[in-house]
């Protein structure tokens, strides 16, 4: 065999080569663990017109997950919007020491106010999972995106792809960290600590692989809504009325 | 292949031989690692079960009622049926775990409710709220209103106790003076379960015409004439009744 | 640590402005992420220059080629330790190469480097010092000589077919050097370019900006270091070189600032729902970086002191002093255009209605002093280097370096 030879097979074979590896990196870039046909598939709604903004949700949250009590780390969080007369928004969040306070705008120039409960979509097609250098973030066959705590080397880029603010580095582990949708409790069987304590129902969790899920009624009587879908992620957390104004 | 090989220049099968090196190194070292690290699936699987099992805290709705039979009754006929114990209890794995042991509080403190049920201008229309300041001070809330069956002692005289933000915007209106049922006719029902029973809005530009129109016999607000003021649209639509600015 | 942590995101706090969700508070890619670029884009810029020699017969900047390679490679050594010592977890970075995602930007540039740094920068090196190499250890003593014997893998042909062997590797080497110093520079700018979370950074024209600033700046550098290097081996400055090398960079400088006015004037066009805060961005915190020194004085100063030498006759001592002014002006413009894409990007929210701050500390690994360390890292890399392989002279001509 001569050389041109030699080099033209060395040549289709690395080209094989990175044909085969690029397709079966494509198929288990998210979750490979086989589905099951009982597999369930987890979703959450929100509606906005029952909140009332008494952030039990965002307490049960850190004491239900150990997320660092300082107002810098959050797995779930309310906003408040008040949209005055002259179309402003003003936003702030309950409980972190960002955004304008609480008695924002005279009862003149409200004209409306709401709050809205954010945490992360658990997007179907969630770009932090897409830059995970080492695949340390995954989509469960539930549909839930979690953190391997144990390979996360805290690159923080999956927190520079998350368009919904919801990941955040954990002081302690230096892992990124993030809302699991209570993971240890869904799985038996529980509902997340922040739809638990909700008191007004505002956060609806449900199993929508069954027909008959506590998501129905709301996705069938309300316009639903993501955030951002201009982004394609396709979150699977959805918001009944939820107003214009929210990012 | 080797006649190749004896063909190249000298630095070249150098090259090959430390490339062979390398390649082989690093081929033989991945291959000598435990199957599972190759695994790229591992992680995965060992993460769901890890994340899995980790300590649970909040017991859910439905544990407390197996011994609380007596409170979770008591709940289920009232205005807080939807709201979970551990809302305000606060997380209760714990305790049920051991209950002997471990007691969750119970809150007594004026201070807890109006986490809820201060007025606040985003809370939802409806929703009760009161001025924690001005509304019995010196009580306890639950010296009057029982958590479990939170009706209030007496029927709510003012539409205030559940619409706060109307109630406020209003009172710095020019309808200011004007009450509530001035324009709405409440039924009793709607004080006690308001979501079965609405209270009535106006219907028709007639209505507010009674003291806005030129044919009014009413002194002091001002007048238009409804035959030729907009006639397309009733009068709420560009005037908020609560707050009823002319239109900039 | 944490404690620290939370003292310093309490200061950040205090200047936030507007509405900012509350995980954007916390800058999360500090200065040593406003380096790896940097230094990266300095290798891919010094490779161009060498090309320019091997693959367009550039023969007036040959003088510069050896110089070009050591220092392309002087950086690329230092460049992946700034991002090592960013990391949560810097002793688990090899799962970038054990278990990487294809999906990710940032694990497949792993792979790239490796590619460049192996086949590409080292074997080039390796081709064109191999016979100084062979040389160096006939001349000297142990151990230096066999420090010599293993570079050059115990080589000891340097017979005429050999050499010219090692010519046209060098040449087929830097063919395929080429596109890969504009795959390890435009790769980094995808990392960021791919980010449609972050509308500072997602753009088609990442890529092509970062690599053309790349090649500006590391033209730039290799001019200085020459103008610097040259007196004090008392040589004089070969000054066709010089002005080769300026007109290379004056015309990749007319390709990054076009390039730069493009992205400005398509995001003004379009105006988008981002220029909002965008604006604010720019003239609330970036008014000094980028304004000052990207624009005015990286790019606008230089570009126009290279017309002037362009256009009219400038006499060699006030053209030397007008390159070096310009060329230390580029390196604070391109570093600027670094810490403005990547501490820019970060301090608006997500929420697209807040800015927060980035609070740079003097000491610890992510602070100010480790910085300037890794900065002044690979010019004392690239000391060695010219030790052990001298880019001038000829080694049967002078006396090998002495043993040290």
């Amino acid at each position: 065999m001569n050389r041109r030879r030699f080099l033209q097979q060395l040549a289709s074979w690395l080209v094989s080569l990175g044909g085969v590896g690029a397709i079966a990196g494509r198929q288990s870039a998210t979750a490979s663990v086989p589905e099951h046909p009982e597999t369930k598939r987890f979703g959450m709604a929100i509606d906005v017109d029952k909140c009332i903004g008494c952030a039990r949700c965002m307490e049960a949250c850190k004491t239900e997950n150990a997320v660092p009590p300082e107002p810098f780390f959050f797995r779930t969080w309310v906003e408040r919007y008040v949209i005055k007369e002259d179309g402003e928004a003003v936003v702030s969040s309950l409980g972190a020491p960002t955004g304008q306070h609480m008695e924002v705008a005279e009862e003149k120039d409200r004209l409306r106010s709401f709050f809205v409960p954010k945490l992360c979509n658990q997007c179907e097609h969630p770009p932090c999972v897409q830059v995970c250098p080492v695949r340390a973030t995954f989509k469960t066959p539930e549909g839930v995106v979690l953190v391997d705590s144990t390979r996360c080397i805290g690159c923080r880029y999956c927190i520079q792809a998350c368009p919904y603010g919801a990941r955040y580095l954990h002081p302690e582990t230096k892992t990124a960290d993030k809302c699991t949708f209570c993971y240890q409790r869904v799985t038996k069987e529980l509902l997340p600590a922040c739809v638990e304590v909700c008191p007004t129902q505002a956060r609806i969790f449900g199993d929508t692989s069954t027909p008959a899920s506590p998501l129905e009624r709301v996705r069938r009587m309300n316009k639903i809504h993501v955030l951002k879908a201009h982004l394609n992620t396709d979150p699977k957390v959805i918001y009944a009325n939820l107003d214009g104004e929210v990012r | 292949m080797p006649r190749f090989l004896r063909n190249l220049p000298d630095p070249a099968l150098r090259l090959v031989i430390v490339a062979a090196v390398v390649i082989g190194t690093v081929v033989v070292v991945y291959r000598a690692l435990p199957a599972s690290f190759r695994d790229p699936d591992r992680n995965i699987q060992a993460t769901i079960e890890r994340e899995a099992g980790k300590p649970i805290r909040y017991a859910g709705a439905t544990m407390c009622a197996t011994c609380h039979e007596e409170q979770a009754a008591k709940k289920q006929a009232g205005y807080h049926r939807d709201i979970s114990c551990e809302t305000c209890h606060g997380p209760g794995e714990a305790h049920v775990e051991s209950p002997g042991d471990v007691k969750p509080p119970a809150p007594r403190d004026r201070r807890f409710c109006p986490a809820c049920h201060a007025f606040d201008p985003s809370r939802p229309m409806g929703f009760p709220q009161i001025n924690p300041v001005t509304h019995n001070p010196m009580k306890a809330c639950i010296e009057c209103h029982n958590a479990h069956d939170p009706k209030p002692p007496t029927v709510p005289g003012e539409c205030a106790a559940c619409h706060a933000e109307i109630e406020r915007t209003k009172s710095l209106s020019p309808h200011a003076l004007l009450t509530c049922t001035t324009c709405h006719e409440v039924p009793e029902q709607h004080k006690i379960t308001p979501r079965t029973v609405d209270a009535s809005k106006p219907r028709g530009r007639e209505f507010c015409g009674q003291c806005h129109s030129v044919e009014s016999k009413v002194t002091g607000p001002p007048k238009v004439d409804l035959a030729e003021h907009q006639v397309k649209y009733v009068c709420w639509q560009c005037h908020y009744p609560h707050m009823p600015e002319v239109q900039r | 640590m944490m404690a620290e942590t939370v003292e310093r995101l309490s200061e950040v706090a205090k200047q936030v402005t507007g509405y900012v969700y509350p995980n954007d508070v916390e800058v999360q890619w500090s200065i040593l992420i406003v380096l790896y670029p940097y230094l990266t884009g300095l290798v891919a810029g010094a490779f161009i220059l060498a090309s320019l020699v091997k693959v367009f017969n550039v023969k007036a900047v040959e003088p510069t080629y050896r110089l070009a390679l050591l220092t392309a490679l002087a950086f690329l050594l230092v460049a992946p330790i700034p991002l090592q010592a960013h990391l949560g977890h810097p002793e688990r970075a090899f799962w970038i190469f054990l278990a990487p995602n294809p999906t990710s930007a940032m694990a497949m540039f792993g792979f790239v480097y490796a590619w460049y740094l192996m086949v590409v920068l080292l074997l080039e090196i390796w081709f064109v010092y191999r016979k100084d190499m062979v040389l160096y250890a006939r001349q000297t003593r142990a151990p230096l000589r066999w420090v010599y014997k293993v570079l050059s893998l115990f080589s000891r042909d340097v017979s005429e077919p050999a050499l010219q062997f090692d010519k046209k590797m060098v040449k087929g080497i830097t063919i395929i050097g080429i596109p890969s110093a504009f795959l390890l520079h435009g790769y980094v700018g995808f990392i960021f370019g791919s980010v449609k979370a972050n509308p500072w950074w997602s753009s088609v024209l990442m890529p092509i900006v970062f690599l053309f600033s790349a090649i500006v700046s590391g033209i730039a550098l290799v001019l200085l270091l020459y103008m610097i290097i040259t007196p004090t081996r008392g040589e004089k400055i070969d000054m066709p070189c010089l002005d080769t090398m300026a007109s290379y960079l004056f015309y990749a400088v007319i390709v990054d600032f076009s390039l730069e006015c493009l992205d400005f004037v398509h995001r003004l066009y379009e105006s988008e729902e981002s220029i909002k805060i965008l604006s604010a961005l720019v003239f609330n915190k970036l008014i000094v970086s980028l304004l000052v020194m990207q624009v005015l004085l990286g790019m606008i100063v230089p570009f126009l002191i290279m017309v002037i030498i362009k256009l009219w006759n400038i006499d060699e001592e006030l053209r030397k002093l007008l390159y070096f002014v310009s060329a230390i002006l580029i390196q604070v413009g391109i570093f600027s255009t670094r810490w403005n894409v990547v501490i820019g990007g970060q301090m608006f929210s997500k929420s697209f209605r807040g800015l927060t701050a980035y609070k740079m500390e003097l000491g610890g690994i992510e602070g100010l002093f480790v910085a300037v360390a890794f900065l002044v890292l690979p010019f004392v890399v690239l000391w060695v280097l010219t030790k052990l392989l001298p880019p001038w002279g000829k080694p049967e001509e002078a006396t090998a370096p002495a043993a040290s």
